[in-house]
């Protein structure tokens, strides 16, 4: 059976995307962020898993206003980056589990979640980055994805506690996958930030901090806020933390937290980091 | 249905904006590809004509104010892949749209960690 060995949360900002390009990885302004990520590489050393479950939100690329799914799962051969408009560099494309992703589909359907399916879907920088961070180098994926995209561009979005509870439902179809795989889920995204409006820089590092102190124990302390106080709380596009939410709600029952780093800013974004694992039983 | 009380300086993209905005988010989803890009430089005037923007979605282009094309339906997302044809970032955009220099918008992102 499947095995879900842990939850990886981290911010997607484009302009690391830029900074991997040129190398700053030392760059004083980029090490205090790219450093958190050292020991994480070693998590997954250790850990070895085979499939990610990439919780993510399309910024524009294979989604526009025409057709707006809330909830969107991947199930094609590999997912191809492409030209997002403002110039970073693509990734080489990421192979897919297209059994596992319908595996997904089929479970998460059954539990009431009307989910869009996807065989063709563009992944931009918010499955990309977390990609070349998690895995950097050569290109040679080590893993297989299935791509979960949640709408934050067009409000209504769906509530923080219905992506808790899609990423509960994610966990679940996990466990009960046949193969022997090892899965990690990733939620990628925020932390506070806003790009738009008189409001724009605006971050909450004081939020921020509790919500990653509470995220393992106690997910319902953000899960249960409305949409409207998240952004007031972290930004319009701090709301991102949803999939942070959902991630965290594929380890289901009670995580401890084994890695985490936050650092303000990057670009304009409070950037966070987080690997969690179930707590022993 | 009462709807909460709105987020100082905040805009939400909700499907009023969605609706006043189609036809500029539109024209700024092409830019995903360079020749669009491209056939934007070299033409914008029927760029924008092609993609049926109104007077005032129009203008907000000319003038390159962000908050004049987010009150014109823009969404971020969107529109910054029309600021990157000019060679601006979220930064540049942030300090136009708080009245900042680009380094004092910066100064301020980095005293938030403080």
């Amino acid at each position: 059976m499947a095995k879900i060995v842990g939850a990886i949360t981290t911010s997607h900002v484009p302009a690391i995307g830029k900074a991997i390009a040129r190398n700053l990885q030392d760059d004083p302004y980029w090490k205090p962020f790219f450093d958190g990520f050292s020991q994480v590489h070693r998590w997954l050393e250790r850990v070895r898993p085979d499939v990610a479950v990439i919780l993510y939100n399309d910024h524009g690329l294979n989604f526009f206003l025409d057709k707006m799914p809330t909830f969107a799962v991947g199930a094609a051969p590999e997912y191809r980056n492409a030209d997002e408009g403002w110039g970073i560099p693509t990734i080489p494309p990421v192979p897919g589990d297209q059994k596992l992703s319908w595996h997904l589909i089929e479970r998460l359907v059954g539990e009431e979640f009307d989910i869009t399916t996807c065989q063709e879907m563009l992944v931009d920088h918010a499955m990309t980055i977390p990609m070349a961070l998690l895995w950097p180098g050569t290109g040679a994926w080590p893993v297989r994805t299935v791509p979960v995209c949640i709408n934050t561009v067009q409000h209504p979005l769906p509530s923080a506690l219905r992506c808790y509870k899609l990423g509960q439902a994610v966990g679940r179809a996990i466990e009960a996958y046949e193969e022997d795989l090892r899965v990690v889920v990733i939620g990628t995204g925020g932390l506070s930030h806003q790009l738009d409006g008189e409001r724009a820089g605006f971050i909450n590092k004081t939020f921020d901090l509790e919500f990653m102190e509470k995220l393992p124990v106690d997910p319902l302390w953000a899960a249960r806020r409305s949409n409207h106080e998240l952004v007031e709380l972290t930004g319009t596009q701090g709301i991102e933390l949803v999939m942070w939410l959902a991630a965290r709600g594929a380890l289901g029952g009670e995580a401890v937290t084994v890695h985490s780093n936050y650092h303000i800013p990057i670009s304009n974004t409070a950037a966070g980091l987080m690997v969690m694992e179930r707590r022993a039983a | 249905m009462s709807r909460p009380q709105s987020i100082p300086g905040t805009h939400l993209f909700d499907g009023a904006a969605a609706m006043k905005g189609y036809a500029l988010n539109k024209m700024c989803y092409s830019f995903n590809s360079a020749a669009n890009r491209e056939a934007f430089k070299q033409d914008e005037d029927g760029y924008c004509e092609r993609y049926g923007l109104n007077a005032q979605q129009r203008e907000a282009v000319r003038h390159r104010n962000v908050l004049e094309l987010i009150a014109a339906g823009g969404n971020v997302y969107y529109l910054a892949k029309l600021a990157g044809i000019f060679g601006l970032d979220v930064q540049d955009l942030g300090a136009q749209q708080t009245g900042l220099s680009k380094d004092e918008f910066k100064a301020k992102l980095v005293a938030a960690g403080r």
